[in-house]
Parts: structure tokens; C-alpha cells; sequence
């Protein structure tokens, strides 16, 4: 292998190494030995993150079966950011815990799926980092192992997963009776609409809504995130679904770009599903990881109306406001995690009179909530505006309408809870708690994220740069 | 002998995906549950050889695809199985119905 071709793998190389590194530490018990163990793993994450960052030439590898584009290297610059922030996070839960080298084994190794399905080149690759990206998760699930939730967690998630990929392949096994060949360049080449190869469209479009917890695929994903830990949580509501995402445009843009006449409507109704259902069941939930759940459900609904538009902006609003959902999201769930360390509380009701005890927790939470809401002075307006904005492209006008009703309804759950923080009073609040560098680190980056990625253009015009429309051969 | 028309394999395939469906939703055993989806995936095989031998008989792209897949359930099966006894120790059950601790 040449030195190029390294070059081409440096992000999956780098945390293979990483891991293999960890694999070592763990046969030595070195975390038991090592007090400083977690600064020691937040710093290798973070020089992950640096070396991601340097420049790097598009090219294809294996016979075209691994590429890397511009676009594909911010996506892993993006995912690596957010497992970045989500080690910073969960530092005070892992502290204590004697598995957490496996913690960090099974996250990269989900992190490492995730980089070889961004970076596929056939189906047979994009299968094979779905499935590596989402079976360590199962096991992350159940790191709790004590926990009867965290258990039925994750029986819920390999059990889903696992029939959503069977879909998925009955998809693919149907689009390779109609195209003979399962490289990309071989599908855009011949692919044309007709009955089979729609037949193994909506098989494919089932199996990607499965994993982006599309209604009404959705089932799965409320119990999931309830009984999973918090870092575990996290990470499912933000790398994962947000790598799905990254993918499903590609596969979508690219792969069936010639069938949009096809898809455009199916796309359409699953938007507005996820939007209504997602904020309707979301309104009466008590547990604030469940909440955030249905909200999750109902920003992909946000996402769909941008796909929809199904050119370069639908591409470019979709990346934006996955960064952007990215921060809100790691900073809502990083304030839920200290909460739930310290105290054990999830429920709604425990954080009443949290400004009172906690300001600055209850701060960080209320401003990535209005972030989530779509609020003018946070990004999250202007990641919300684009998707509208991008909608618009396909003219469809009812979408849109009742996209801006379901912002409306996102307010009321998320001002909900910001209410219950600042406003109700209570006989027992929850005592100061104490936090260390690293969540604070993490809390303050996705604030000043949050507040100023908005007003800088160059973010926005740099994605553009390097986004694609509906590709026609 | 007579040659096996490509038709006749799909309907086999197409009735043992829904057969592993209809095992999916209906049955409440965990480890059903996964032999289900083992149908499913047995299912995709057969379609993908089926494609390979009969219509792209040049290439072996399908059978290749095919070695894949059945690694793949293999892991997913054990991690399953794993949870499944883990599940089995918290609840003293693997009966689905019994292991709702969480609700709407």
C-alpha cells in the first residue's frame, strides 16, 4: 500500500489505533492504576479531532469500493467534533465505573462504522458500516448491566435494528435483481424507474427510516433512549442518527436521484408523520429523555422537509442543521447527564426551581431548548430557515404550512420545560452540583456554538461549496 | 431435469421474508423473535443467488454479498444473545410481554 492510499484512511486508521491502544490499556488494567485515565482518553479524542482536521485530496481506494470527497471529510470532522464532546460529558459518569475502557471501545468502534459508511462506494460497504455502526450501540445500551431498564433498552434496539436491516437488505437484494452490479457508479449509470426497482426502493427507504426513527418506524426509539444511560443516549440521538442522515441524502440524492418523481411524495408524507407525531407525543411525556426522544423524532421530520427540496441547498440545510442539532442536543442531554449523576432524577417534575439551585445548568439547558425550538437569536432559527428555505425548491407549499404549525407545537413542549426550570416553585429542589472542567468545557463550546454559528455566513457558504444537488447522469 | 424458473425461487424468497415478518410481530419469545429474523435474512440469500445464478450468471457479485450477510447475522446474533441472557438474568423471563417496565 502506498503512502496515499494511508492517507485516504487516516480517519479510520486513527481510531482503529486508538482502539487497539485501548484494547492494550485493558489487558494491563491500566485505568484502575491511572487516576488521571479520563483526561488521558478526552486528550487522544481531541487530537483525533485536530488531526481530522487537516486538508485532504479527494480519492477513491479499492476499486472504487472506499472514496473520500471534501464533503465526506467534514461529515467525519462533524461526527468526530460530536464524540468529542459527548467523552467530555459523560466524564463524571465513567469516573466510577470499572468497564468504562469498554465504553470507549464499543463508541469508537460504532464511530469507526459510521466512517465506512460515509465513505462507501457500493452498497455492500454502506451495509457493512451500517451494521458496524449500530451493533456495538446495542451492547452500549446495556452498559448498565445491573439495570432492568437499561436491559430492556437494548433488547429493544438489536431486535429492531436487526429486523430494519433485513428490510433494508431485501431492498438491496431486489435492486441488484434490477441492476446487475451494486457499485454506485454502476447504479447511477443504469438505474431507471420501473416497478422492480421501486419495489426495492421503498424496502431501502423502509430500512434507512428505521434507523433515522422516522414515523411510523419510530417505535423503538422512546424506550430505547429512556433506558439507555445518558452518554449512550446521547450519542444514539447525535452521531448516529446523524450519520444515517448524512448517508440517506447521498444514497437518496445520488443513488435514486432518477426515481425523485417516485420518492418525492413518500418523502413528503413521512416528513409531515414524523413533524405532528413526534411533537403530539411529545407534549405529554413526563421523563425528560423521552421528550427529547419525540423532539428528535420531530427535527428529522425538519430534516425531511429540507431533503424534499432535493437539490444542492437540500443537501447544505440538512448538514447545517445536523450541526447545529448536534450541539442543542449534546447540550440538553450533557445538563441531563449531570443532573441524573448527581441525583439519580429524570423526571420533569424534579426540576422545578433548578434556576434557583443550578443557574448555570439551567441556563445551558433553556438556551439549547430555544436552540431546538428554532428561536431567532440561536443558530437553530437559521438551521430551521434553510430546510424551510430548501422546501421550498419543490414547491410544495402544504409541507411547509404544516411544518410551520409543528413549529409552533415544538415551542409549547420545549418551552414546557424551560417554564418547570425558571418559573414553578418547589418544596425540594435539587442541591448544587458540583461540575468538573470537562462538562463545563463541553456545555460552554456548544453555547458559544450555538450563539454565534448563526451569524457567521462562511459556515453556511462553506458547506455549499461542497454540496451536490440531485444528481442526473 | 427440469430447469427451476427464476419466478418460482422469488415467490419462495418472497414468502419467506413475510413468513419472518409475520414471526417478528406475532411471536413473543425473544429467541422466536431472532429465528424470525434469521427467515429474513435467509430470505435476502435467496434472492441474492437466485439474481446471480439466473440473470448475471458472468459475475459472482451476488454469492460474494451473500458470505456478508451471514457473517453479519452471526454477530448480530451473538450480541442478541448476550443481551438476551442478561435480560433473562434482571427479569427472569425472555417473554416480551413480561419485560415492559417502560410505557407510553
Amino acid at each position: 500500500m502506498s503512502l496515499e492510499s494511508i492517507m485516504y484512511l487516516r480517519f479510520e486508521g486513527i481510531i482503529a489505533l486508538i482502539i487497539f491502544l485501548l484494547l492494550v490499556l485493558k489487558l494491563n488494567d491500566a485505568d484502575d492504576r491511572v487516576p488521571q485515565f479520563m483526561n488521558g482518553i478526552n486528550i487522544l479524542l481531541l487530537v483525533n479531532f485536530l488531526i481530522g482536521l487537516f486538508p485532504m485530496v479527494d480519492g477513491t481506494l479499492f476499486n472504487n469500493f472506499f472514496q473520500t470527497t471534501e464533503l465526506i471529510v467534514l461529515q467525519k470532522n462533524i461526527l468526530n467534533f460530536g464524540v468529542l464532546l459527548i467523552s467530555f460529558t459523560s466524564t463524571t459518569w465513567l469516573s466510577g465505573n470499572k468497564n468504562r475502557i469498554e465504553f470507549y471501545i464499543l463508541l469508537l468502534s460504532s464511530l469507526l462504522g459510521a466512517f465506512v459508511m460515509l465513505s462507501s462506494g457500493h452498497v455492500l460497504m454502506l451495509y457493512l458500516g451500517l451494521e458496524m455502526s449500530t451493533i456495538p450501540v446495542a451492547a452500549l445500551a446495556n452498559f448498565n448491566k445491573t439495570q432492568r431498564n437499561s436491559s430492556e433498552a437494548a433488547i429493544k434496539l438489536i431486535l429492531s435494528s436487526a429486523f430494519s436491516s433485513g428490510i433494508l437488505l431485501f431492498g438491496i437484494s431486489l435492486l441488484y435483481g434490477a441492476v446487475g452490479n451494486l457499485s454506485f457508479d454502476h447504479i447511477i449509470a443504469v438505474i431507471q424507474p420501473n416497478p422492480l426497482t421501486l419495489y426495492a426502493f421503498t424496502f431501502i427507504l423502509a430500512g434507512f427510516a428505521f434507523k433515522m426513527s422516522i414515523v411510523p418506524f419510530h417505535l423503538w426509539t422512546a424506550d430505547v433512549y429512556e433506558g439507555s444511560p445518558v452518554g449512550v443516549t446521547n450519542y444514539l440521538s447525535v452521531i448516529s442518527k446523524g450519520s444515517v442522515i448524512f448517508v440517506f441524502i447521498s444514497v437518496l440524492y445520488v443513488l435514486f436521484g432518477a426515481l425523485k418523481q417516485a420518492w418525492l411524495l413518500e418523502i413528503t408524507i413521512l416528513s409531515v408523520l414524523s413533524m405532528t407525531i413526534g411533537n403530539l407525543f411529545a407534549m405529554r411525556q413526563q421523563n425528560v429523555k423521552r421528550l427529547l426522544a419525540f423532539s428528535s423524532i420531530s427535527q428529522v421530520g425538519f430534516v425531511l422537509v429540507g431533503i424534499a427540496g432535493a437539490s444542492q441547498a437540500g443537501t447544505t440545510a440538512s448538514i447545517y442543521f445536523v450541526l447545529i442539532y448536534l450541539l442543542s442536543n449534546i447540550a440538553s442531554f450533557g445538563v441531563i447527564g449531570a443532573i441524573s449523576d448527581a441525583t439519580g432524577k429524570e423526571n420533569l417534575s424534579s426540576y422545578k426551581g433548578l434556576y434557583k439551585s443550578n443557574p448555570f445548568l439551567a441556563l445551558v439547558f433553556a438556551l439549547s431548548l430555544f436552540s431546538l425550538a428554532g428561536i431567532p437569536p440561536t443558530a437553530g432559527f437559521f438551521g430551521k430557515l434553510f430546510l424551510l428555505t430548501s422546501g421550498m425548491g419543490s414547491g410544495l407549499y402544504i409541507l411547509l404550512a404544516i411544518a410551520a404549525a409543528n413549529l409552533v407545537l415544538s415551542l409549547y413542549n420545549y418551552l414546557r420545560v424551560v417554564k418547570t426550570m425558571f418559573i414553578d416553585q418547589a418544596e425540594e429542589t435539587i442541591e448544587p452540583i458540583q461540575r468538573n472542567w470537562p462538562l463545563t468545557a463541553a456545555l460552554i463550546i456548544c453555547v458559544i456554538g450555538l450563539l454565534i454559528i448563526g451569524f457567521i455566513p462562511s459556515v453556511y457558504q462553506y458547506i455549499d461549496s461542497l454540496s451536490f444537488g440531485i444528481y442526473l447522469k | 431435469m427440469e430447469h427451476v424458473p427464476l419466478a418460482h425461487v422469488l415467490i419462495l424468497s418472497t414468502i419467506l421474508f413475510f413468513l419472518g415478518i409475520y414471526g417478528f410481530f406475532s411471536r413473543r419469545n425473544l429467541i422466536t423473535m431472532l429465528m424470525s429474523i434469521e427467515l429474513i435474512l435467509n430470505s435476502v440469500n435467496i434472492n441474492f443467488v437466485a439474481f446471480n445464478k439466473y440473470v448475471y450468471p458472468h459475475q459472482l457479485e451476488g454469492v460474494f454479498f451473500t458470505l456478508f450477510i451471514i457473517t453479519i447475522a452471526a454477530a448480530e446474533v451473538s450480541i442478541s444473545i448476550a443481551i438476551i441472557i442478561n435480560l433473562y438474568r434482571r427479569f427472569n423471563t425472555i417473554d416480551i410481554e413480561d419485560t415492559k417496565n417502560m410505557k407510553f
